[in-house]
């Protein structure tokens, strides 16, 4: 059946419930029951939770064949929790098992191989990359992929379509009864926002931490009323990895370029007066952003009230100038943030369902003015594509772009009219990730376009003298450097599936063919 | 133009494409590798065929390692792979070497 996007999603997918796409505000109102887990009563007093290894905390879970195993991915590339679980699971010839995790990244390249051997049959994420992402890309899983956003996520938990059996929760720090907290050890990562929805819904939560803490761990990020067990292994992540030391700045002119056109369009909008809200992303231009959105900030002598999204040091510094007021933080991308949050006066932690969460009774982004985002591909109907790569191949994360774009009142899409030989601009997305009806303007190297569904943006920018143009001319222009690419061959079997942040299905992926010439 | 010697050239950097070519006895072989070969593979091919017809090369193995090349920087290494290989180093003419481009 085709949906509001015009992706054609198979019938058989269209069970138990599931609808296709209709439009970002189709279920706005509905009623629901949110589930329960079924948890075990600690009535009589417990002096610890701790348990030797893992594989005791395996055991005592009774984790068995079928089980949804669910893991936060705030360690991002140093992550090791996954794979110390996984391992312990395949030693113990645990079979058919769903991972559910809020991102998965290429420290899991060894998931990969769990995947063709039939450990891991279902997968649950926002990220998918490196081996796993191959993996899944050719067919390997049994089950298609389930790819959702940041709310998506909390979303299908808290509507009971996700069902996490055992919830592995790493923590830099936790005391013995479970009390948790993101910074204070040896691999700080800042705050536990994704695991926060894990630790209320799952029937068992596991802490797993380097870094044992006297009790009370205060003020936890994960309570030790929703704790089972606490195990303390030698590392939970790389700290290199996990936070960078310091997130560089651009140097890049084209980027920078970019980032100061982002910020006029900012400033010729409405919405770019005192008090206004703010998020952009990690990563080249939209970090840049902040830069120069800062002059811009002083040049008018207005404040910001609040910022959100992934948190890194200009965000910081920007709160200890005054520049913005609060600072609400469900992520953190350098150790400037990591020392920040919960420390510096109005820098706090949020749960990804305070993030993002669409059927909750109204999440932060709802309220954000501006979003800076970047993209793989983006259309002529302005969707946006940031999970696969243009090759068909699963490689990236839907992340918080779905939920940011949706609830901005002007989302800002950033990219380069062409990476390498790919066209970034093009005439339709291998996959919708961000339906086009959440994206307002697209900024690249080479023009700005805006959302004919904007005309009052289209409106502000030419008063503001910023020269706009078509996104069809932009498609055209890149087609013309570096050719019109041809369309990418497929099977029918769908491998993954993209789902709305409502839950209703967004897209599928396909097994790619490669091409034999 | 005849293949005498295997010759090369290109390099494996982003956005560029090498080029190897060997002598070969009968026809033309061809070998593409590309990290955008779903998209571009067809192109890509046509451009070093063409690239080669223009040249006279009728006889040789052609292997294409592609990084994502544009269609001028093909035509360019095939064509400096081309002159190596027929041990041409001087009075190369530059600029209007007789490739076959049906854009130009």
């Amino acid at each position: 059946m085709m949906n509001s996007v015009g992706r054609d999603i198979p019938d058989a997918l269209l069970t138990d419930g599931k609808e296709v796409f209709r439009g970002s505000h189709h279920r706005d109102g509905l009623i629901y029951t949110k589930p329960g887990p079924t948890v075990r009563a600690g009535v009589k007093p417990l002096h610890s939770k701790l348990l030797p290894n893992l594989r005791e905390a395996i055991v005592q879970c009774g984790i068995k064949d079928g089980m949804t195993l669910s893991f936060h991915h705030h360690f991002r590339d140093g992550d090791y929790v996954v794979n110390l679980v996984m391992a312990e699971i395949a030693a113990m010839g645990i079979r058919d098992i769903t991972i559910a995790a809020s991102s998965l990244g290429s420290a899991h390249d060894p998931v990969a191989h769990m995947i063709e051997t039939g450990i891991v049959t279902g997968l649950q994420t926002s990220g998918i990359r490196g081996k796993i992402g191959e993996a899944v890309s050719h067919g390997k899983l049994k089950t298609p992929c389930i790819l959702r956003s940041h709310g998506g996520r909390v979303r299908a938990i808290e509507q009971g379509e996700l069902h996490i059996d055992v919830a592995f929760i790493g923590a830099p720090t936790s005391d013995e009864y479970g009390n948790s907290r993101g910074t204070g050890g040896k691999s700080d990562c800042g705050v536990l926002s994704y695991a926060m929805a894990d630790a209320r819904y799952a029937d068992k939560v596991v802490v797993v931490t380097d870094c044992l803490v006297d009790f009370p761990n205060f003020p936890p990020s994960i309570e030790a009323v929703d704790v089972d067990y606490v195990v303390v292994v030698d590392a939970i992540g790389d700290p290199q990895k996990i936070a960078s030391q310091a997130t560089r700045l651009s140097k890049d002119p084209r980027e920078l370029k970019m980032a100061e056109d982002c910020v006029r369009v900012v400033a010729a909008t409405p919405y770019f007066k005192d008090g206004f809200s703010f998020q952009t992303g990690a990563g080249g231009p939209s970090l840049a952003t902040n830069r120069f959105i800062e002059a811009e900030m002083e040049r008018r002598g207005i404040t910001m009230q609040w910022a959100i999204g992934g948190i890194s040091q200009s965000t910081v510094d920007m709160l200890h100038k005054g520049l913005i007021k609060y600072i609400v933080d469900a992520q953190d991308f350098d150790m400037a943030a990591v020392r920040s949050v919960n420390n510096s006066p109005g820098h706090f932690e949020i749960s990804t369902s305070q993030y993002a969460n669409p059927m909750n009774k109204g999440a932060f982004v709802n309220k954000l003015d501006f979003v800076v985002l970047a993209a793989l591909e983006i259309d002529v109907d302005f969707n946006v594509n940031v999970v696969t790569g243009s090759d068909g191949v699963l490689r990236g994360a839907p992340g918080g772009h779905p939920d940011a774009a949706a609830g901005a009142k002007c989302c800002i899409i950033v990219t380069p009219l062409v990476r390498g030989r790919m066209p970034t601009v093009c005439e339709r997305v291998v996959t919708v990730t961000t339906p086009g009806e959440n994206v307002d303007v697209l900024v690249t190297d080479y023009g700005i376009a805006v959302n004919p569904a904007r005309p009052d943006l289209i409106e502000a920018l030419a008063k503001a003298g910023i020269k706009t143009t078509t996104i069809e001319a932009l498609k055209d222009k890149a087609y013309a450097m570096v050719g019109v690419p041809d369309p990418l061959d497929f099977y029918d079997r769908v491998v993954a599936v993209v789902e709305a942040r409502d839950g209703t299905l967004l897209d599928v992926v396909r097994q790619i063919r490669p091409l034999e010439l | 133009m005849k293949i005498e010697v295997a010759a090369m050239a290109g390099t494996l950097e982003s956005s560029d494409v090498q080029i190897t070519i060997e002598p070969a006895e009968q026809g033309l072989s061809l070998s593409i590798s590309s990290s955008v070969l779903g998209q571009y593979g067809r192109q890509i091919k046509r451009v070093v065929l063409d690239t080669l017809e223009g040249l006279g090369v009728r006889h040789g193995r052609v292997t294409v390692v592609d990084k994502g090349a544009l269609d001028c920087t093909i035509r360019a290494r095939v064509t400096c792979a081309v002159y190596r290989s027929a041990g041409i180093t001087h009075s190369i003419p530059w600029g209007e070497v007789p490739v076959n481009d049906p854009s130009r």
